[in-house]
């Protein structure tokens, strides 16, 4: 009876599109990963572990390693960042203010919508060292000091692309925030105020500890754009200045427009293991979120 | 009381401070798209002396955006039309019938949220399929990124749809197909705007799957055109700005107009990449 009502070919053309575009390139990449498979000869020879060897042992001006080390600082300091600012920004507008709250949330949320190509290109000419908006700024109100060559610079342009990064991701992770908040019953506060409990205690005791399903689910989030990081650090400063700033996912990019394809597919391979091995524990928590 | 005022004034104030932050960038692609070449050269946020319509004619022409809009548009809605509507249908039969298989295919499904894609070996697929550098090629690419996070929002959203209608319906003689159709596919309207939205601007901001996979540019989407203009045109950010204004004022506006569904879209999966 709910086989016949509901026919499993209505799935088909879901898991052919998926299959296909999605899952087969990934279990191609575990073959090609162990290839000099490269766009100057149209042989591909096994060649073992050899791609895997050149990623680990590398060192020089082609650090793999350091892709991975950029990546990884990107990722935990735009999840700490985000979820600092954003939890900050969350209590103001459900708190703090009332009126004008969805407007200024409203606004807030605009970056995320706004293409990623485009904050970056802008975030480029803000950036200038000489004639940027920023620096302007911070010369023109006497905080010389301050005022530095954001992306050119090799210490200041990873912290650079991350602030980018920051401010456009806040208003999304602040927008989740808001609803978990509002999810918190009122009564909870009354009763902790009755019973003459400050603010703080408040915050620590019934906030933050209700909050924690919702701080899991941001940080997910936050952890599976980070790792895949491509378009802001590519356009911001295409991996430079050298390769202070380059990810797996740029240096993917760069393997792959230099044609060798192997070395490419063994990177994307084990970002895929890695990602693969979050992504089970990330199901769980969404399918219970889900069935709650 | 007069301290409680005095912290709703710092709030208020706060507030807006952040808001003028995030809206910084729009502000000066905004006057700086209407300066002269000269006057925008160093993307200042004072005002332009003289407003130069023109630019947008110019760059219209000249960064091909006719084509690029086009492009854009067919792609954002051919995507999301062939995404949302395979991912409804798979997560109507996977919700509604549990088996351990159906459980098993709906967690291979949505385990595409954390998978990264392969963009290499893609390339492979797409060679092989022979719909690399087509248009046909891309949108199926886009329909397919789309699947696991909308089968995700639309398996839930199937479970709070009574079993009782489907039960009426078979039992009038409505077949699987017609079922889907007219009683179900009306009901998951809500759930269907807001992964649609989605999507569409997801697509719409996206730039990568046509930079590994579109080499003609008379196939290049909005955004891959920007790019290519600012590398032609890096030392007139009046033009730039132009071409950036005319590619964020469709996502603005359908972002204004459908900002309740995308909030509840939001905060409903919590997820997306």
């Amino acid at each position: 009876m709910r086989s016949r009502a509901y026919p499993l070919y209505f799935a088909g053309g879901a898991l052919v599109l998926y299959g296909l575009f999605y899952v087969l390139p990934s279990l191609l990449g575990f073959y090609y990963a162990f290839t000099d498979w490269n766009s100057y000869s149209s042989e591909v020879n096994f060649v073992g572990l050899a791609n895997f060897r050149l990623i680990f042992t590398s060192g020089g001006s082609s650090n793999y390693l350091l892709y991975l080390r950029n990546t990884v600082v990107f990722t935990v300091a735009t999840i700490l960042l985000k979820t600092a600012i954003a939890l900050g920004l969350a209590l103001l507008l459900t708190n703090g203010i009332r009126r004008l709250a969805y407007f200024h949330r409203v606004v807030m949320y605009l970056p995320a919508v706004l293409p990623m190509l485009v904050v970056s290109l802008v975030f480029k000419s803000i950036l200038n060292p000489a004639t940027g908006l920023l620096n302007t700024f911070l010369r023109g109100v006497g905080l010389d000091f301050m005022a530095q060559r954001w992306l050119v610079d090799v210490n200041w342009a990873l912290p650079s692309v991350i602030g980018v990064d920051t401010w456009r991701g806040v208003g999304y992770i602040m927008v989740i925030m808001i609803a978990g908040l509002q999810s918190i019953p009122k009564d909870y506060y009354e009763a902790a105020a009755i019973d003459g409990a400050s603010g703080m205690a408040s915050f620590f005791r019934i906030t933050l500890p209700l909050m924690m399903p919702v701080l899991t689910v941001t940080t997910v989030l936050n952890l599976l754009y980070g790792l895949k990081v491509f378009d802001i650090v590519f356009v911001l400063t295409n991996g430079g200045p050298g390769r202070a700033t380059d990810t797996v996912y740029t240096a993917i990019f760069d393997e792959f427009s230099k044609g060798r394809y192997g070395v490419a597919t063994t990177l994307s391979t084990l970002l895929f293991l890695i990602m693969i091995v979050l992504g089970y524990f990330v199901i769980r928590l969404m399918h219970r979120e889900a069935e709650e | 009381m007069r301290i409680r005022r005095v912290q709703g004034v710092i709030n208020h104030a706060l507030a807006a401070a952040v808001s003028l932050i995030m809206f910084v960038p729009v502000y000066l692609v905004i006057v700086n798209s209407l300066k002269t070449k000269a006057e925008a050269s160093s993307m200042g946020a004072g005002l332009p002396s003289a407003l130069q319509w023109e630019n947008f004619a110019t760059v219209i022409e000249k960064g091909k955006l006719v084509t690029a809009f086009g492009n854009s548009v067919l792609y954002a809605v051919g995507a999301t039309l062939i995404g949302t509507t395979v991912a409804a249908l798979a997560a109507y039969v996977l919700s509604r019938n549990r088996t351990r298989l159906n459980r098993g295919l709906y967690f291979f499904l949505i385990m595409g949220i954390a998978m990264p894609t392969n963009f290499v070996t893609l390339m492979k697929v797409m060679q092989v399929t022979h719909l690399i550098n087509t248009q046909l090629g891309i949108i199926l690419l886009y329909s397919s990124m789309s699947i696991p996070f909308s089968v995700f929002l639309i398996y839930a959203f199937v479970g709070t749809i009574p079993r009782e209608l489907d039960e009426a319906a078979i039992i009038d003689g409505c077949s699987p197909i017609r079922l889907f159709f007219s009683v179900i596919y009306p009901l998951l309207t809500p759930v269907l705007v807001t992964a649609g939205v989605l999507n569409l601007l997801g697509i719409w901001n996206e730039f990568l799957l046509p930079l590994y996979y579109l080499n003609s540019s008379a196939y290049w989407p909005m955004t891959l055109a920007v790019y290519n203009f600012f590398g032609q045109f890096q030392a007139d950010w009046s033009l730039v700005s132009a071409d950036i204004v005319l590619t964020i004022v469709p996502v603005i506006i359908v972002y204004l107009f459908a900002q309740r569904f995308i909030l509840s879209g939001m905060t409903a999966g919590s997820v997306k990449g």
